[in-house]
């Protein structure tokens, strides 16, 4: 047993005493908070199907293989599985997305696994950046974004080749 | 519309390799079997998600996003020094990022744009060095708790879920780090 087990049930238990202690009501926040969330499955479920028909036909096809094949050697010199491919290409651009390839890399591979392990971190660690930069720089009206997007793919780069270091360090994958 | 290229390039690739490889009965079973995996996936994730959003509900009624907001404040006041001279620059930038450490993400998003239009004032079009570091800042993920990530860990049948927590918090802060360095390098010759 790590010490992450004691996070979830500490913070739930710790979360509770404090919202009674400051009267709030825990229970109406917590249903309230539930039916936002089905409403963000329900949103994301029409992309996921999509996406997910899609990279289960590219997947049967070999285009996958051929796909990891091709990126393999640049993959390797980063350190990154070249299994996670389809994350990086696709995570810049759609957060559902993302979602459905590293959902079927986690079921594929297994989410304790090294690849399953990587592709979590790498999703828990980045942003849908060209929707990001789209929403913010469209509301306030601006046209030239300068250095922003390179800025924000350096972080996204680095977040990749991060998330399969620490995976790796973490877990001694 | 990207995601429209995103799926067509998926889709042709498929039917292209499938004839090559001689596999296309394989892609024509994974079109349907894919479809019904979304279905399985999200409702196996529904359960978690759900609950996590009630978490986070529960965290912003009492407060916590509010105190979060306090402490970002002097972090603030050196990464954007001139937006923060506008109090309530500062205080929607405090409160975009404390709801990005929460994931509160639909809330999140108007606070940032709050702050972006603000910031862009005056500046005809063209984002400021401050702008560019408040976006480049909202690209990169910096949530505490990866609820989702942890939701889809959780269908496939992870042990421990949230065992990822630390790697993610370190990748985070190196990612983060690397996109404010790069926008702080380019920003000196990118005018």
């Amino acid at each position: 047993m790590s010490g992450t087990a004691f996070v979830v049930p500490c913070l739930l238990a710790g979360l509770a005493a404090y919202a009674l202690a400051k009267k709030v009501d825990v229970y109406g926040a917590l249903t309230a908070g539930a039916a936002e969330g089905l409403t963000v499955v329900l949103r994301i479920l029409p992309a996921l199907i999509a996406l997910l028909a899609a990279v289960y036909m590219f997947r049967a096809s070999g285009a996958m293989d051929a796909l990891t094949a091709l990126l393999a050697p640049v993959m390797q010199r980063l350190g990154i599985p070249p299994e996670t491919a389809p994350i990086l290409l696709i995570r810049p651009l759609s957060g559902s997305g993302a979602l459905a390839v590293a959902g079927e890399l986690i079921v594929r591979y297994g989410p304790d696994s090294a690849i399953g392990r990587t592709a979590a971190v790498m999703m828990g660690s980045t942003e849908t950046t060209f929707y990001t930069v789209a929403v913010y720089f469209g509301a306030a009206g601006i046209q030239r974004s300068r250095y922003t997007i390179p800025a924000a793919l350096i972080a996204d780069l680095t977040g990749f080749i991060a998330a399969a270091l620490t995976a790796r360090l973490f877990f001694g994958q | 519309m990207a995601m429209a290229w995103v799926w067509a390039v998926l889709v042709v690739a498929s039917v292209l390799f499938g004839s090559i490889n001689g596999s296309m009965g394989d892609v024509s079973r994974a079109a349907m079997e894919g479809a019904g995996a979304a279905v399985e996936l999200a409702i196996t994730m529904a359960g978690a998600v759900c609950l996590w959003s009630g978490v986070m509900e529960l965290m912003s009624r009492c407060g916590l996003a509010g105190h979060l907001a306090n402490c970002f404040r002097p972090l603030l006041r050196r990464l954007l020094p001139q937006a923060s001279r506008d109090d309530e620059t500062l205080s929607a930038v405090s409160a975009n990022l404390s709801a990005n450490l929460l994931g509160l993400g639909n809330a999140a998003t108007p606070l940032g744009i709050r702050a972006a239009r603000r910031m862009a004032r005056g500046c005809d079009g063209t984002a400021s060095d401050e702008l560019c570091r408040l976006v480049v800042l909202n690209t990169a993920s910096i949530q505490l708790l990866p609820t989702t990530v942890a939701a889809l860990r959780a269908a496939g049948g992870s042990a421990a879920p949230f065992d990822i927590l630390p790697a993610v918090w370190v990748t985070s802060v190196l990612s983060v780090t690397a996109g404010l360095l790069a926008a702080r390098l380019l920003g000196r010759v990118w005018r």
